[in-house]
C-alpha cells in the first residue's frame, strides 16, 4: 500500500466523493472522522439511557420508567437494568474506544510519525464498517426477549452467569449482545494490528522509537493490550453462548462446570480494557499540556514505560475485581498487592505533568483546561482506587455505588474529559476551522460542574451502603441521589452546548491556521495545512 | 516481496503471536482452571486419594455433612449422620441416602466441595458417590458412602490451626432419565466393598 502511495506522486488522482468517499474509504483521516461521528452518536444513545437512569434514581420509588413501560412494573425493573448494561457497554465499545483509538488515532497516529497513511487501509475500512453492525446488534437486543416476559439483556456490562445464562435470561437478548460484542471485538483486533504495523513500520526517518510522540506510544501499547486482553474476552462470551444455546456446562454447576471461572475470565479482559479505555487519553494529555506550557514534556522516557509498565500490570491484577468470591487470604493479599503497584508508574505519569506544568508558561485555552480537569479527575478517581484495592475495604465496598463514583470519576471523567480535550485540540486540525474559544470554555465549565455533582456524592452513597444496580433505595438515600440527578441535567446541558459549539464550528467556525498553538505545539501535524492534504507527506518528514 | 511488504508481515507476526497467546489461554481456560482448583484446593475442592496408610494425629476434627437437590431433579437426599468426629489421618465412612421421588429412573450427579474453602487441600476422599453418575430407579432409596479422611499435612500448615470443623457438601443435579431399565452401577449399594468396619459416627 504503502509503496503504491509512493508512485502515484502526483497532486490530483481524484479519490471518491460524497457517499462512496466514506462508505469505500481506506483513508486514515476520513475514516478516523466516521469513528468519531460514530463515537459522537453512540455517546449521545449512551448519555440518554444514563439520563434516563438519573431521572428514575431522583426520588425513592419507581415512577419514570414504569411511565416507559406503559405502567408494568415489572417490564420497568427490567428496563433499568437492561438501561445500566446498555450504558455501560456502549460507552465503553462503541464511544471511548472508538474515539480515542479509532477517532484521534486513525486521523493523527500516521501524522503525527510521519507515514502517508495506516499500514492496512482496506483492512483500516473493514475495523470501522464493523462497528455500526455491532450497536445494531447491541441496540436490537433491549427489544428482544431478555427473561421471560421482559426485553433486553439486564446482566450488566459484566455479563455474569448464571443471570446471563439461561437461568436468568432464557430469551435470545444475550446472543444478539454477545454477538454485538464478538463483532467489536474483531473490529478492535483488526485496528490494533493496523496501529500495531503502522506504528513499527512506517515511522518517518529518523523517528526512532524513543522518538515518537507519546500519544503513539499509548496507542502502540493499547493495541498490543488489545490482542492479548480481547481473545479471552472472546472465549469467555463463547463458552457462555455455548452454555446458553448449546448445551454446554462451562459455567453450570449441575454439568461439573463454574461460574466463578466466568468472572476470572471477564476480568483478565475487563482490567486490561480499563487501561485500554485511558492509555490514549494519557498520550494525548502529555501532548496538551506540553503544548500549553510551551516545554517538552517531563520524563518522556519515563512517561512512555510508565505506560508499558501500566499495560504489563494491568494483566495480573484482574482478580480484585473478584475479592468477594471466597479466595483465600493469600490470593487476596498478592491482588492487594499487585493492584497498589499501579499507582506507581500512575503517579510516575500524574507527577511529570505536573512537573511539566511546573515553571511553564501555561495558557489556559480550553483544551489545557480539559486536560487540568482530566488530571484532576482522574487522580481522584485513582485515590478512590488504592482504597477499593484492600480487600477489606473492598468486602465492605463492593457492588456499592462507592464503586461507581470510582471507575466514573477514571473513565466518565478520566477518558470523556482527554476526548473533549483533543476535540478542542485538533478541531481546527480536522476540519480547517476555529472553535469558539469562549463557547469551548463555557462548555468546560459546565461539564465539570456537572459530572462532579454527578459523581462526587455518589461516594457518600456507597460509603452509606447503596448497592449499585438497584432501581429503588431507602429514603435515607434520596438527598445525594437527587444530587447527583441535578449533575446530570448540568451535564446534559453542556452536553447540548457542546453539539452547538461543534455545529457551530463546522458550519461558521473561522478559518484555522496551520499551527493555532504556538511554539509549545511539536508534533508533525501542525507542520500540514489545516485540514490536512487528502495525503500528506509525499515526501517522507526527516526527524533531526 | 517487497521490503516494506516483508517488514509489515514480521509486524503482523508479532501481533498474531500476541493474539495466539491470548487465544490459547482462553482454549485452554477450562483446563487449566480445573488444575488450579485441584492444586491449590480453591473454592474448597477437595483432594482425591488412594486408600493407604497415613500418620494419625491426636487432633480431631469434626466433619460436617450437608447434602441438597436441585429443584429440577425430583429426588430426596440428606446425610445419614450430621456430624462425625474423626482423628485428623483417620480413614471414615459416612452415608447420605437419596430417594427418587418421582415415577421414572433418573440419572443424577452431585457437586461438592467443603467449608471453609482453605481446609480443601487437606480434605481426600478415598471413594465417593459424586466421582461416578448415580441412577436411581422409581420410588427407590439408596445409602450412598463416602469414605475420606483428613490429611495429616494439615498440621504443618498455619492457616488451618483455626480449623476444628470443616463441612462436606454435596448438590445433586438432574443429569437426565435413566435408559431401559438397568443400571449396575449402584456405587450406594456396595458398601460391603469399602471395606470399612469401624465407624466414628454419632
Amino acid at each position: 500500500m504503502v509503496t503504491t502511495a509512493h508512485t502515484h506522486d502526483t497532486h490530483d488522482h481524484g479519490h471518491p466523493t460524497g457517499l462512496k468517499r466514506y462508505l469505500l474509504s481506506t483513508n486514515h483521516k476520513d475514516i478516523g472522522i466516521l469513528y468519531l461521528w460514530f463515537a459522537g452518536f453512540a455517546g449521545l444513545v449512551g448519555f440518554l439511557m444514563s439520563l434516563a437512569i438519573r431521572i428514575e434514581l431522583q426520588e425513592p420509588g419507581v415512577q419514570f420508567l414504569p411511565f416507559l413501560t406503559g405502567g408494568d412494573l415489572n417490564a420497568a425493573y427490567q428496563l433499568y437494568n437492561s438501561l445500566i448494561t446498555g450504558h455501560g457497554l456502549i460507552m465503553i465499545f462503541f464511544m471511548v474506544m472508538p474515539a480515542l483509538i479509532g477517532g484521534f488515532g486513525n486521523f493523527f497516529i500516521p501524522i503525527m510519525i510521519g507515514a502517508p497513511d495506516m499500514a492496512f487501509p482496506r483492512m483500516n475500512n473493514i475495523s470501522f464498517w464493523l462497528l455500526p453492525p455491532s450497536l445494531m446488534l447491541l441496540i436490537l437486543s433491549l427489544f428482544m426477549e431478555g427473561p421471560p416476559g421482559a426485553a433486553g439483556v439486564g446482566g450488566g456490562w459484566t455479563l455474569y452467569p448464571p443471570l446471563s445464562g439461561t437461568t436468568g435470561h432464557p430469551g435470545p437478548a444475550v446472543d444478539l449482545a454477545i454477538l454485538s460484542l464478538h463483532i467489536a471485538g474483531i473490529s478492535s483486533i483488526l485496528g490494533a494490528i493496523n496501529f500495531i504495523t503502522t506504528i513499527l513500520n512506517m515511522r518517518a526517518p529518523g523517528m526512532t522509537i524513543h522518538k515518537m510522540p507519546l500519544f503513539a506510544w499509548s496507542v502502540l501499547v493499547t493495541a498490543f493490550l488489545l490482542l492479548l486482553a480481547l481473545p479471552v474476552l472472546a472465549g469467555a462470551l463463547t463458552m457462555l453462548l455455548t452454555d446458553r444455546n448449546f448445551g454446554t456446562a462451562f459455567f453450570e454447576p449441575s454439568g461439573g462446570g463454574d461460574p466463578i471461572l466466568y468472572q476470572h475470565l471477564f476480568w483478565y479482559f475487563g482490567h486490561p480494557e480499563v487501561y485500554i479505555l485511558i492509555l490514549p487519553a494519557f498520550g494525548i494529555i502529555s501532548h496538551i499540556v506540553s503544548t500549553f506550557c510551551q516545554k517538552p514534556v517531563f520524563g518522556y522516557l519515563g512517561m512512555a514505560y510508565a505506560m508499558v509498565a501500566i499495560g504489563f500490570i494491568g494483566f495480573i491484577v484482574w482478580a480484585h475485581h473478584m475479592f468477594t468470591v471466597g479466595l483465600n487470604v493469600d490470593t487476596k493479599a498478592y491482588f492487594v498487592a499487585a493492584t497498589m503497584v499501579i499507582a506507581v508508574p500512575t503517579g510516575v505519569k500524574i507527577f511529570s505533568w505536573i512537573a511539566t506544568m511546573w515553571g511553564g508558561s501555561m495558557e489556559f485555552r480550553t483544551p489545557m483546561l480539559w486536560a487540568i480537569g482530566f488530571i484532576f479527575l482522574f487522580t481522584v478517581g485513582g485515590v478512590t482506587g488504592v482504597v477499593l484495592a484492600n480487600a477489606g475495604v473492598d468486602t465492605a465496598l463492593h457492588d456499592t455505588y462507592y464503586v461507581v463514583a470510582h471507575f466514573h470519576y477514571v473513565l466518565s471523567l478520566g477518558a470523556v474529559f482527554a476526548i473533549f480535550a483533543a476535540f478542542y485540540y485538533w478541531i481546527g486540525k480536522m476540519s480547517g476551522r476555529d472553535y469558539p474559544e469562549w463557547a469551548g470554555k463555557v462548555h468546560f465549565w459546565l461539564t465539570f460542574v456537572g459530572v462532579n455533582l454527578i459523581f462526587f456524592p455518589q461516594h457518600f452513597l456507597g460509603l452509606q451502603g447503596m448497592p449499585r444496580r438497584y432501581v429503588d433505595y431507602a429514603d435515607g438515600y434520596s438527598l445525594w441521589h437527587e444530587v447527583s440527578s441535578y449533575g446530570t441535567y448540568i451535564t446534559g446541558l453542556g452536553l447540548l452546548w457542546f453539539f452547538g459549539v461543534v455545529a457551530y464550528t463546522l458550519l461558521a467556525g473561522r478559518k484555522a491556521v496551520q499551527n493555532p498553538w504556538g511554539e509549545g505545539a511539536t508534533t508533525l501535524e501542525w507542520t500540514l495545512s489545516s485540514p490536512p492534504p487528502f495525503h500528506q507527506f509525499n515526501e517522507l518528514p526527516q526527524i533531526k | 516481496m517487497t521490503p516494506m511488504a516483508k517488514k509489515n508481515l514480521q509486524a503482523v507476526s508479532i501481533a498474531l503471536l500476541a493474539l495466539t497467546a491470548s487465544g490459547s489461554l482462553a482454549a485452554f481456560a477450562v483446563p487449566l482452571y480445573e488444575i488450579f482448583c485441584q492444586v491449590t484446593g480453591y473454592g474448597g475442592t477437595t483432594q482425591r486419594a488412594d486408600a493407604g496408610d497415613h500418620v494419625i494425629l491426636d487432633r480431631v476434627m469434626s466433619v460436617r455433612f450437608d447434602g441438597s437437590v436441585d429443584g429440577d431433579l425430583p429426588w430426596k437426599f440428606h446425610p445419614v449422620q450430621n456430624t462425625q468426629t474423626v482423628k485428623v489421618g483417620d480413614t471414615a465412612l459416612a452415608f447420605f441416602e437419596a430417594t427418587n421421588l418421582s415415577d421414572e429412573p433418573i440419572t443424577g450427579s452431585a457437586a461438592f466441595n467443603v467449608t471453609p474453602y482453605k481446609a480443601g487441600l487437606y480434605f481426600s476422599k478415598i471413594a465417593c458417590f459424586c466421582f461416578t453418575e448415580q441412577t436411581l430407579q422409581p420410588g427407590e432409596t439408596v445409602q450412598m458412602p463416602v469414605t475420606y479422611f483428613i490429611d495429616p499435612d494439615i498440621a504443618d500448615d498455619k492457616k488451618l490451626d483455626d480449623v476444628t470443623e470443616i463441612t462436606l457438601s454435596y448438590t445433586f443435579f438432574f443429569q437426565g432419565i435413566a435408559e431401559g431399565k438397568g443400571n449396575e452401577i449402584h456405587a450406594g449399594l456396595k458398601t460391603s466393598d469399602m471395606g470399612l468396619g469401624d465407624i466414628s459416627g454419632e
